[in-house]
Protein backbone atom coordinates (compact mmCIF):
# COMPACT_ATOMS: atom_id res chain seq x y z
CA UNK A 1 0.00 0.00 0.00
CA UNK A 2 1.21 3.45 -0.88
CA UNK A 3 2.31 5.23 1.89
CA UNK A 4 0.48 8.77 2.86
CA UNK A 5 1.57 11.67 2.05
CA UNK A 6 0.40 13.80 4.68
CA UNK A 7 -1.28 13.33 8.06
CA UNK A 8 -2.77 14.75 11.08
CA UNK A 9 -1.49 15.59 14.37
CA UNK A 10 -2.77 17.47 17.61
CA UNK A 11 0.75 19.25 18.93
CA UNK A 12 2.06 22.36 21.54
CA UNK A 13 4.51 24.26 19.81
CA UNK A 14 7.34 24.54 22.16
CA UNK A 15 9.62 26.83 19.99
CA UNK A 16 10.18 28.89 16.78
CA UNK A 17 13.33 29.86 14.47
CA UNK A 18 13.04 32.20 11.25
CA UNK A 19 14.17 30.69 8.53
CA UNK A 20 14.48 32.80 5.10
CA UNK A 21 12.23 35.36 3.98
CA UNK A 22 9.24 34.63 5.77
CA UNK A 23 9.25 30.75 6.79
CA UNK A 24 9.73 29.32 10.84
CA UNK A 25 11.51 25.68 11.99
CA UNK A 26 9.02 25.26 14.49
CA UNK A 27 9.37 22.83 17.50
CA UNK A 28 6.24 20.23 17.68
CA UNK A 29 5.78 18.30 20.96
CA UNK A 30 3.11 15.78 19.93
CA UNK A 31 1.06 12.79 21.85
CA UNK A 32 2.49 9.72 19.39
CA UNK A 33 5.58 11.07 18.40
CA UNK A 34 7.11 13.35 21.15
CA UNK A 35 9.40 16.58 20.15
CA UNK A 36 10.43 17.35 16.34
CA UNK A 37 10.98 20.19 13.95
CA UNK A 38 8.57 21.25 11.08
CA UNK A 39 9.11 23.85 8.62
CA UNK A 40 5.99 26.38 8.89
CA UNK A 41 6.18 28.28 5.15
CA UNK A 42 5.29 31.78 5.13
CA UNK A 43 4.10 31.71 8.59
CA UNK A 44 5.55 34.80 9.15
CA UNK A 45 3.87 37.04 6.35
CA UNK A 46 0.97 39.39 7.72
CA UNK A 47 -1.72 37.59 5.63
CA UNK A 48 -0.20 33.98 6.20
CA UNK A 49 -3.49 31.85 7.38
CA UNK A 50 -1.28 29.68 9.33
CA UNK A 51 0.54 32.14 11.76
CA UNK A 52 -1.66 32.69 14.68
CA UNK A 53 -2.48 29.13 15.07
CA UNK A 54 1.32 28.31 15.13
CA UNK A 55 2.34 30.40 17.94
CA UNK A 56 4.61 29.82 20.97
CA UNK A 57 2.87 27.66 23.67
CA UNK A 58 -0.55 26.89 21.02
CA UNK A 59 -2.23 24.15 21.11
CA UNK A 60 -3.34 23.14 17.98
CA UNK A 61 -4.53 20.69 15.25
CA UNK A 62 -2.01 20.20 12.51
CA UNK A 63 -1.90 18.65 9.28
CA UNK A 64 1.85 17.79 8.25
CA UNK A 65 3.31 16.87 4.57
CA UNK A 66 6.13 13.97 4.28
CA UNK A 67 9.33 16.30 3.90
CA UNK A 68 12.83 14.64 2.65
CA UNK A 69 14.53 16.56 5.53
CA UNK A 70 11.73 18.78 7.56
CA UNK A 71 7.86 17.53 7.35
CA UNK A 72 5.65 20.59 6.34
CA UNK A 73 2.77 22.43 8.00
CA UNK A 74 -0.19 22.42 5.41
CA UNK A 75 -2.88 23.45 7.88
CA UNK A 76 -3.17 25.28 11.62
CA UNK A 77 -6.17 24.95 13.36
CA UNK A 78 -5.82 26.53 16.95
CA UNK A 79 -7.50 24.19 19.97
CA UNK A 80 -6.59 26.35 22.35
CA UNK A 81 -5.45 30.02 23.01
CA UNK A 82 -4.54 30.21 26.37
CA UNK A 83 -5.47 33.92 25.78
CA UNK A 84 -5.11 35.34 29.65
CA UNK A 85 -2.11 33.38 29.78
CA UNK A 86 -0.85 35.53 27.40
CA UNK A 87 -1.71 38.44 28.96
CA UNK A 88 0.45 38.05 31.92
CA UNK A 89 3.81 38.24 31.90
CA UNK A 90 4.98 35.37 34.65
CA UNK A 91 2.26 33.20 33.51
CA UNK A 92 3.96 33.82 30.17
CA UNK A 93 7.63 33.11 31.40
CA UNK A 94 6.26 29.86 33.02
CA UNK A 95 4.78 28.61 29.99
CA UNK A 96 7.82 29.24 28.18
CA UNK A 97 10.31 27.59 30.93
CA UNK A 98 7.91 24.21 30.63
CA UNK A 99 8.48 24.41 26.57
CA UNK A 100 12.49 24.81 27.85
CA UNK A 101 12.38 22.18 30.23
CA UNK A 102 10.79 19.27 27.68
CA UNK A 103 12.74 20.98 24.83
CA UNK A 104 16.12 20.58 26.92
CA UNK A 105 15.05 16.85 28.49
CA UNK A 106 12.77 15.01 25.96
CA UNK A 107 15.02 13.10 22.97
CA UNK A 108 13.88 14.05 19.44
CA UNK A 109 10.81 11.65 18.10
CA UNK A 110 10.53 9.95 21.49
CA UNK A 111 6.62 9.43 22.49
CA UNK A 112 6.52 10.90 26.10
CA UNK A 113 2.32 10.99 26.14
CA UNK A 114 2.12 11.37 29.79
CA UNK A 115 4.70 14.33 30.15
CA UNK A 116 2.60 16.02 26.94
CA UNK A 117 -0.84 15.49 28.87
CA UNK A 118 0.73 17.65 31.92
CA UNK A 119 2.38 20.01 29.67
CA UNK A 120 -1.50 20.38 28.66
CA UNK A 121 -2.76 20.20 31.78
CA UNK A 122 -0.02 22.96 32.85
CA UNK A 123 -0.74 25.52 30.67
CA UNK A 124 -4.50 25.10 30.97
CA UNK A 125 -3.85 25.58 34.53
CA UNK A 126 -1.61 28.94 34.23
CA UNK A 127 -4.56 30.46 32.31
CA UNK A 128 -6.92 29.81 34.42
CA UNK A 129 -4.40 30.94 37.56
CA UNK A 130 -3.67 34.06 35.38
CA UNK A 131 -7.71 34.54 34.71
CA UNK A 132 -8.29 34.44 38.59
CA UNK A 133 -5.08 36.78 39.14
CA UNK A 134 -6.22 39.44 36.94
CA UNK A 135 -10.16 39.24 38.64
CA UNK A 136 -8.33 39.13 41.92
CA UNK A 137 -6.83 42.40 40.85
CA UNK A 138 -9.83 44.07 39.39
CA UNK A 139 -11.18 43.40 42.72
CA UNK A 140 -8.60 44.40 44.61
CA UNK A 141 -8.39 41.41 47.10
CA UNK A 142 -4.96 40.10 45.56
CA UNK A 143 -2.81 38.98 48.73
CA UNK A 144 1.03 40.26 48.48
CA UNK A 145 3.53 37.65 47.86
CA UNK A 146 1.19 35.04 47.53
CA UNK A 147 -0.06 35.83 43.86
CA UNK A 148 2.63 33.31 42.65
CA UNK A 149 2.41 30.44 45.32
CA UNK A 150 0.58 28.24 43.52
CA UNK A 151 2.66 28.38 39.65
CA UNK A 152 5.55 27.97 41.45
CA UNK A 153 4.82 24.83 43.21
CA UNK A 154 3.58 23.73 39.68
CA UNK A 155 7.34 24.75 38.06
CA UNK A 156 8.29 21.97 41.04
CA UNK A 157 5.69 19.15 40.11
CA UNK A 158 6.41 19.58 36.64
CA UNK A 159 10.59 19.30 37.30
CA UNK A 160 9.92 16.72 39.27
CA UNK A 161 7.41 14.42 37.22
CA UNK A 162 9.88 15.12 34.45
CA UNK A 163 12.96 14.23 35.75
CA UNK A 164 11.38 10.98 36.69
CA UNK A 165 9.73 10.47 33.03
CA UNK A 166 13.51 10.54 31.40
CA UNK A 167 14.87 8.10 34.41
CA UNK A 168 15.98 11.01 36.80
CA UNK A 169 13.77 10.67 39.57
CA UNK A 170 15.21 12.04 42.36
CA UNK A 171 15.50 10.13 45.74
CA UNK A 172 13.33 11.19 48.78
CA UNK A 173 12.77 9.13 51.31
CA UNK A 174 16.34 7.19 51.67
CA UNK A 175 19.97 8.58 51.56
CA UNK A 176 21.03 8.64 48.27
CA UNK A 177 24.16 7.04 49.39
CA UNK A 178 24.07 4.81 52.47
CA UNK A 179 20.06 3.62 51.72
CA UNK A 180 19.21 4.76 55.33
CA UNK A 181 15.80 6.37 55.81
CA UNK A 182 15.49 9.83 56.34
CA UNK A 183 14.88 10.99 60.01
CA UNK A 184 12.84 14.19 60.08
CA UNK A 185 16.42 16.07 61.26
CA UNK A 186 18.38 18.81 58.78
CA UNK A 187 19.41 16.56 55.99
CA UNK A 188 21.37 17.07 52.87
CA UNK A 189 21.36 17.03 49.42
CA UNK A 190 23.94 16.16 46.43
CA UNK A 191 22.61 16.66 43.11
CA UNK A 192 25.32 13.99 41.48
CA UNK A 193 23.94 10.96 43.93
CA UNK A 194 20.82 12.11 42.38
CA UNK A 195 18.60 13.46 45.82
CA UNK A 196 18.71 13.49 49.59
CA UNK A 197 21.53 12.50 52.18
CA UNK A 198 20.99 11.75 55.91
CA UNK A 199 23.23 13.06 58.67
CA UNK A 200 25.59 10.05 58.83
CA UNK A 201 27.18 11.42 55.18
CA UNK A 202 27.12 14.74 56.01
CA UNK A 203 31.19 14.45 54.34
CA UNK A 204 28.96 14.20 50.52
CA UNK A 205 26.19 17.09 51.07
CA UNK A 206 26.79 20.03 48.50
CA UNK A 207 23.76 22.02 50.46
CA UNK A 208 21.74 21.06 53.21
CA UNK A 209 17.77 20.43 52.90
CA UNK A 210 14.97 21.48 55.15
CA UNK A 211 12.53 18.75 56.43
CA UNK A 212 9.84 20.69 55.04
CA UNK A 213 11.00 21.73 51.85
CA UNK A 214 11.67 17.77 51.93
CA UNK A 215 8.21 17.38 52.45
CA UNK A 216 6.89 19.35 49.50
CA UNK A 217 9.13 17.37 47.49
CA UNK A 218 8.19 13.93 48.32
CA UNK A 219 3.93 15.10 48.24
CA UNK A 220 4.79 16.65 44.88
CA UNK A 221 6.45 13.48 43.77
CA UNK A 222 3.60 10.94 45.19
CA UNK A 223 0.52 13.29 44.22
CA UNK A 224 -1.09 13.79 40.87
CA UNK A 225 -1.30 18.05 40.27
CA UNK A 226 -5.24 18.20 40.68
CA UNK A 227 -5.13 16.68 44.67
CA UNK A 228 -2.02 18.21 45.79
CA UNK A 229 -3.34 20.58 48.54
CA UNK A 230 -3.97 24.55 48.04
CA UNK A 231 -1.29 25.26 51.03
CA UNK A 232 0.38 28.81 51.05
CA UNK A 233 4.36 28.38 51.19
CA UNK A 234 6.44 30.75 53.11
CA UNK A 235 8.94 32.91 50.29
CA UNK A 236 11.89 31.51 51.96
CA UNK A 237 11.10 27.92 51.50
CA UNK A 238 9.74 28.64 47.41
CA UNK A 239 13.33 29.90 47.11
CA UNK A 240 15.16 26.68 48.93
CA UNK A 241 12.76 24.16 46.85
CA UNK A 242 13.63 26.32 43.63
CA UNK A 243 17.50 26.07 44.70
CA UNK A 244 17.49 22.30 45.37
CA UNK A 245 15.60 21.66 41.88
CA UNK A 246 17.62 24.05 39.88
CA UNK A 247 20.69 21.98 41.41
CA UNK A 248 19.36 19.16 40.37
CA UNK A 249 18.20 19.99 36.73
CA UNK A 250 21.79 22.35 36.43
CA UNK A 251 23.36 18.15 37.05
CA UNK A 252 21.71 16.78 34.24
CA UNK A 253 21.92 18.97 31.54
CA UNK A 254 25.49 20.46 32.71
CA UNK A 255 24.04 24.23 31.45
CA UNK A 256 21.65 26.66 33.02
CA UNK A 257 17.83 26.94 31.33
CA UNK A 258 17.66 30.55 29.43
CA UNK A 259 14.26 30.83 31.13
CA UNK A 260 15.73 30.76 34.90
CA UNK A 261 17.05 34.38 34.56
CA UNK A 262 13.94 35.51 33.80
CA UNK A 263 11.54 33.63 36.59
CA UNK A 264 14.12 35.02 39.00
CA UNK A 265 14.08 38.63 37.65
CA UNK A 266 9.97 38.56 37.81
CA UNK A 267 10.04 36.86 41.34
CA UNK B 1 37.81 24.82 -3.75
CA UNK B 2 41.69 24.18 -4.46
CA UNK B 3 41.32 24.19 -8.17
CA UNK B 4 39.58 27.56 -8.08
CA UNK B 5 41.71 31.41 -8.28
CA UNK B 6 42.39 32.03 -4.36
CA UNK B 7 40.76 36.09 -5.16
CA UNK B 8 37.23 34.35 -5.96
CA UNK B 9 37.48 31.35 -3.30
CA UNK B 10 37.95 34.42 -0.84
CA UNK B 11 34.87 36.11 -1.90
CA UNK B 12 32.89 32.63 -2.42
CA UNK B 13 33.71 31.94 1.53
CA UNK B 14 32.52 35.63 1.90
CA UNK B 15 29.35 35.33 0.68
CA UNK B 16 28.87 32.11 2.29
CA UNK B 17 29.03 33.60 6.08
CA UNK B 18 26.17 35.81 5.04
CA UNK B 19 22.29 34.76 6.91
CA UNK B 20 20.68 32.39 4.42
CA UNK B 21 23.21 31.90 2.02
CA UNK B 22 24.85 28.68 1.12
CA UNK B 23 28.15 27.51 -0.79
CA UNK B 24 26.08 27.16 -3.88
CA UNK B 25 24.52 29.91 -3.81
CA UNK B 26 27.82 31.87 -2.78
CA UNK B 27 29.36 30.47 -5.77
CA UNK B 28 26.61 31.77 -8.11
CA UNK B 29 26.88 35.06 -6.48
CA UNK B 30 30.87 35.31 -6.88
CA UNK B 31 30.19 34.29 -10.42
CA UNK B 32 27.98 37.24 -10.97
CA UNK B 33 30.24 39.77 -9.84
CA UNK B 34 32.80 37.74 -11.69
CA UNK B 35 30.38 38.52 -15.47
CA UNK B 36 29.63 42.03 -14.44
CA UNK B 37 30.76 45.04 -15.72
CA UNK B 38 33.87 46.47 -13.15
CA UNK B 39 31.43 49.74 -12.42
CA UNK B 40 28.71 47.33 -10.74
CA UNK B 41 31.25 45.42 -8.60
CA UNK B 42 32.92 48.99 -7.52
CA UNK B 43 29.38 50.18 -6.48
CA UNK B 44 28.82 47.22 -4.39
CA UNK B 45 32.62 47.37 -2.41
CA UNK B 46 31.40 50.72 -2.03
CA UNK B 47 28.31 50.41 -1.03
CA UNK B 48 28.53 48.19 1.74
CA UNK B 49 31.92 49.87 2.78
CA UNK B 50 29.68 53.11 3.13
CA UNK B 51 27.54 51.54 5.57
CA UNK B 52 30.08 50.09 7.45
CA UNK B 53 32.12 53.48 7.56
CA UNK B 54 29.27 56.20 7.55
CA UNK B 55 26.22 54.51 9.10
CA UNK B 56 25.83 55.15 13.77
CA UNK B 57 23.20 54.44 15.97
CA UNK B 58 21.57 57.99 16.46
CA UNK B 59 22.22 58.26 20.42
CA UNK B 60 18.93 59.14 21.50
CA UNK B 61 15.88 56.67 19.27
CA UNK B 62 18.99 53.92 18.35
CA UNK B 63 17.44 53.92 14.92
CA UNK B 64 20.07 53.72 12.49
CA UNK B 65 21.52 57.38 10.98
CA UNK B 66 24.39 58.84 9.06
CA UNK B 67 23.81 62.04 10.96
CA UNK B 68 23.38 61.65 15.42
CA UNK B 69 20.61 62.71 16.67
CA UNK B 70 18.66 61.05 13.43
CA UNK B 71 16.93 63.39 10.82
CA UNK B 72 13.60 62.04 12.59
CA UNK B 73 15.07 63.23 16.31
CA UNK B 74 16.29 66.46 15.04
CA UNK B 75 13.10 67.37 13.06
CA UNK B 76 11.24 70.28 15.00
CA UNK B 77 8.27 69.05 12.81
CA UNK B 78 7.82 66.51 14.80
CA UNK B 79 5.34 65.44 17.56
CA UNK B 80 7.91 65.03 20.38
CA UNK B 81 5.54 63.98 23.38
CA UNK B 82 4.71 60.49 21.84
CA UNK B 83 7.16 57.55 21.60
CA UNK B 84 6.42 55.00 19.30
CA UNK B 85 8.89 51.72 20.46
CA UNK B 86 9.84 49.33 17.44
CA UNK B 87 11.55 45.98 17.53
CA UNK B 88 14.08 46.90 14.43
CA UNK B 89 14.74 50.04 12.57
CA UNK B 90 12.64 48.68 9.64
CA UNK B 91 9.90 48.87 11.51
CA UNK B 92 10.43 52.55 11.61
CA UNK B 93 10.46 52.61 7.89
CA UNK B 94 7.26 50.95 7.50
CA UNK B 95 5.50 52.79 9.88
CA UNK B 96 7.09 55.98 7.78
CA UNK B 97 6.04 54.89 4.74
CA UNK B 98 2.05 55.12 6.21
CA UNK B 99 2.49 58.82 6.76
CA UNK B 100 0.54 58.46 9.28
CA UNK B 101 2.18 58.59 12.73
CA UNK B 102 4.36 61.86 13.13
CA UNK B 103 5.70 61.43 16.77
CA UNK B 104 9.04 60.32 17.63
CA UNK B 105 10.82 56.60 17.75
CA UNK B 106 12.96 54.36 19.89
CA UNK B 107 14.58 50.82 18.47
CA UNK B 108 14.99 48.14 20.52
CA UNK B 109 16.88 45.90 18.27
CA UNK B 110 15.31 42.53 19.26
CA UNK B 111 12.53 41.52 21.23
CA UNK B 112 12.82 39.85 24.89
CA UNK B 113 13.21 36.17 24.10
CA UNK B 114 12.87 33.26 27.53
CA UNK B 115 13.83 30.76 25.31
CA UNK B 116 16.38 32.01 23.44
CA UNK B 117 17.87 34.35 26.67
CA UNK B 118 17.73 37.41 25.14
CA UNK B 119 17.62 39.29 28.31
CA UNK B 120 16.51 43.68 28.79
CA UNK B 121 20.47 43.97 29.20
CA UNK B 122 20.75 42.99 24.96
CA UNK B 123 17.57 45.80 24.11
CA UNK B 124 17.61 49.43 24.29
CA UNK B 125 14.92 49.36 27.39
CA UNK B 126 17.32 50.78 30.28
CA UNK B 127 17.54 53.99 27.59
CA UNK B 128 13.80 54.08 27.21
CA UNK B 129 13.42 54.62 30.29
CA UNK B 130 15.51 56.75 31.05
CA UNK B 131 13.95 58.84 28.46
CA UNK B 132 10.47 58.52 29.60
CA UNK B 133 11.19 60.00 33.23
CA UNK B 134 11.40 63.65 30.95
CA UNK B 135 7.84 64.99 31.73
CA UNK B 136 7.27 66.12 28.35
CA UNK B 137 6.29 62.78 26.92
CA UNK B 138 2.71 62.08 27.07
CA UNK B 139 2.06 58.60 25.18
CA UNK B 140 4.20 55.38 24.50
CA UNK B 141 3.15 53.24 21.88
CA UNK B 142 4.33 49.54 22.14
CA UNK B 143 4.25 48.38 18.79
CA UNK B 144 6.31 45.32 19.12
CA UNK B 145 5.35 42.89 16.13
CA UNK B 146 2.14 40.72 17.00
CA UNK B 147 3.29 37.68 18.11
CA UNK B 148 4.52 35.62 21.42
CA UNK B 149 7.67 37.70 21.68
CA UNK B 150 6.36 41.07 20.92
CA UNK B 151 3.97 40.97 23.75
CA UNK B 152 6.18 39.71 26.32
CA UNK B 153 8.26 42.21 25.65
CA UNK B 154 5.39 44.77 25.52
CA UNK B 155 4.04 43.41 28.95
CA UNK B 156 7.39 43.74 30.42
CA UNK B 157 8.15 47.34 29.20
CA UNK B 158 4.75 47.99 30.87
CA UNK B 159 5.42 46.68 34.17
CA UNK B 160 9.04 48.34 34.20
CA UNK B 161 7.56 51.62 33.30
CA UNK B 162 4.59 51.02 36.35
CA UNK B 163 7.77 50.55 38.52
CA UNK B 164 10.00 53.02 37.76
CA UNK B 165 9.12 55.76 35.45
CA UNK B 166 7.87 58.77 37.53
CA UNK B 167 6.07 60.44 34.77
CA UNK B 168 2.27 60.67 35.76
CA UNK B 169 0.87 61.61 32.70
CA UNK B 170 2.13 59.22 30.61
CA UNK B 171 0.01 56.78 28.76
CA UNK B 172 1.32 53.42 27.47
CA UNK B 173 -0.79 52.27 24.37
CA UNK B 174 -0.01 49.30 22.27
CA UNK B 175 -0.76 49.24 17.96
CA UNK B 176 -4.52 47.88 17.40
CA UNK B 177 -4.93 43.80 16.85
CA UNK B 178 -7.21 42.28 14.39
CA UNK B 179 -7.50 41.38 10.94
CA UNK B 180 -5.14 41.89 8.60
CA UNK B 181 -6.45 43.70 4.73
CA UNK B 182 -6.68 40.48 2.41
CA UNK B 183 -6.87 37.89 5.10
CA UNK B 184 -10.13 35.53 5.30
CA UNK B 185 -12.25 35.63 8.35
CA UNK B 186 -12.65 31.78 8.34
CA UNK B 187 -8.71 31.39 8.38
CA UNK B 188 -8.52 34.03 11.55
CA UNK B 189 -6.84 32.65 14.96
CA UNK B 190 -8.76 32.45 18.10
CA UNK B 191 -6.47 35.61 19.43
CA UNK B 192 -6.27 37.52 16.73
CA UNK B 193 -10.69 37.27 16.16
CA UNK B 194 -11.18 38.12 19.67
CA UNK B 195 -8.66 41.46 19.79
CA UNK B 196 -10.37 42.39 16.36
CA UNK B 197 -13.99 42.16 18.18
CA UNK B 198 -12.79 43.88 21.33
CA UNK B 199 -11.31 46.65 18.97
CA UNK B 200 -14.39 46.94 16.75
CA UNK B 201 -15.01 50.85 16.12
CA UNK B 202 -18.58 52.24 14.74
CA UNK B 203 -19.42 52.64 10.83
Amino acid sequence: MRQQRSYPTEAIILKHLNLGEADRVITLFTPRRGKYNVIAKGTRRPVSRKAGHLELLSYSQIQLALGRNFDIVTQAVEREHFAHLRTELWHMTCGIYLAELIDRFIEDTTAHPDVYNLLLESLRFLDLNAAELKRQRREGTVSVGQDHNRTQLLLRYFEIYLLSAVGYEPVLRTCAHCDAEIQPVENGFTPSLGGALCPNCSHLWTRPISMNALKVLRLLQRTAWAHVPYFNLDAHLHSELEAVMYSLLRFHLERDLKAWSFLEMLH
Amino acid sequence: MSDIAPPVAALIEEFAKLPGVGLKTAQRLTFFILRSPTDQARRLAEAIMRVKESIVYCSRCFNITETDPCPICSNANRERDVICVVEEPLDVLALEKTGVYKGLYHVLHGALSPMNGIGRKDLRIDELLTRLQDDAIHEIILATNPGFEGDYTASFIKNEIKGSVRNANLRVTSLARGLPIGGDLEYADEGTLSRALEGRRDL
